[in-house]
């Protein structure tokens, strides 16, 4: 029962954290940022079942092996980046939880440039009289 | 579960023990003593939080870069 311990977990911290707060809130701030770890290292096993069902998934039809990795990437870029950003919003640092997140949807279009190059290459081969040429 | 879970404890134990020696040493008039104990604490449970995430971002790798 995994969801009772992550719940049991959550509430333990809260409280500790809120008792924390009135002494040093530095203090609370890292026991809320360790929890967080916590509960994504948990989780991260799930992840790993989840992914792994998706490659298959993309072995068994065929699809480009680049393409696969991109997307991975992205989610990954995409989880990291929200952890980052509620940790500094926690801290009450509102504006750099903005450029975090700001930087992992940039990195993200990046990342998919080879994949929208493909797109649109398609969408051009569809039409005749414009990409075939 | 597998993982230490006893780190998170261990920090927030750290906190509180830190938060009342500051408390004692300001009521003797020591507040440069309290400033001292406070950053040292700080930096141990600020190193011990880096270890974890160092863990965490080592699995998330392998899990998302795996390919």
């Amino acid at each position: 029962m995994d969801i009772l311990q992550i719940v049991g977990l959550g509430l333990a911290v809260t409280f500790l954290a809120l008792v924390l707060k009135e002494k040093n809130p530095v203090f609370a701030l890292v026991v809320s940022l360790v929890a967080g770890v916590f509960i994504l290292l948990m989780m991260v096993d799930q992840i790993r079942l989840v992914m792994d069902m998706l490659k298959s998934m993309a072995q068994n039809a065929h699809l480009n092996n680049v393409y696969v990795a991109t997307i991975l990437k992205i989610i990954g870029i995409a989880y990291i980046s929200e952890f980052g950003a509620q940790i500094a919003k926690d801290a009450g640092q509102g504006s750099i939880a903005g450029k975090i997140e700001l930087a992992g949807k940039l990195i993200i279009l990046v990342m998919a440039i080879p994949i929208l190059t493909a797109i649109v290459e398609t969408v051009m081969n569809l039409m005749p009289q414009m990409g075939g040429g | 579960m597998s993982l230490d879970v006893n780190t998170i404890f261990q920090i927030a134990g750290i906190g509180i023990i830190v938060a009342m020696i500051q408390t004692v040493l300001k009521q003797m008039g020591k507040d440069d003593w309290a400033q001292w104990v406070t950053l040292i604490g700080f930096i141990v449970i600020l190193y011990m939080a880096a270890t974890l995430i160092d863990d965490l971002f080592e699995k998330i790798r392998q899990v998302f870069l795996y390919m």
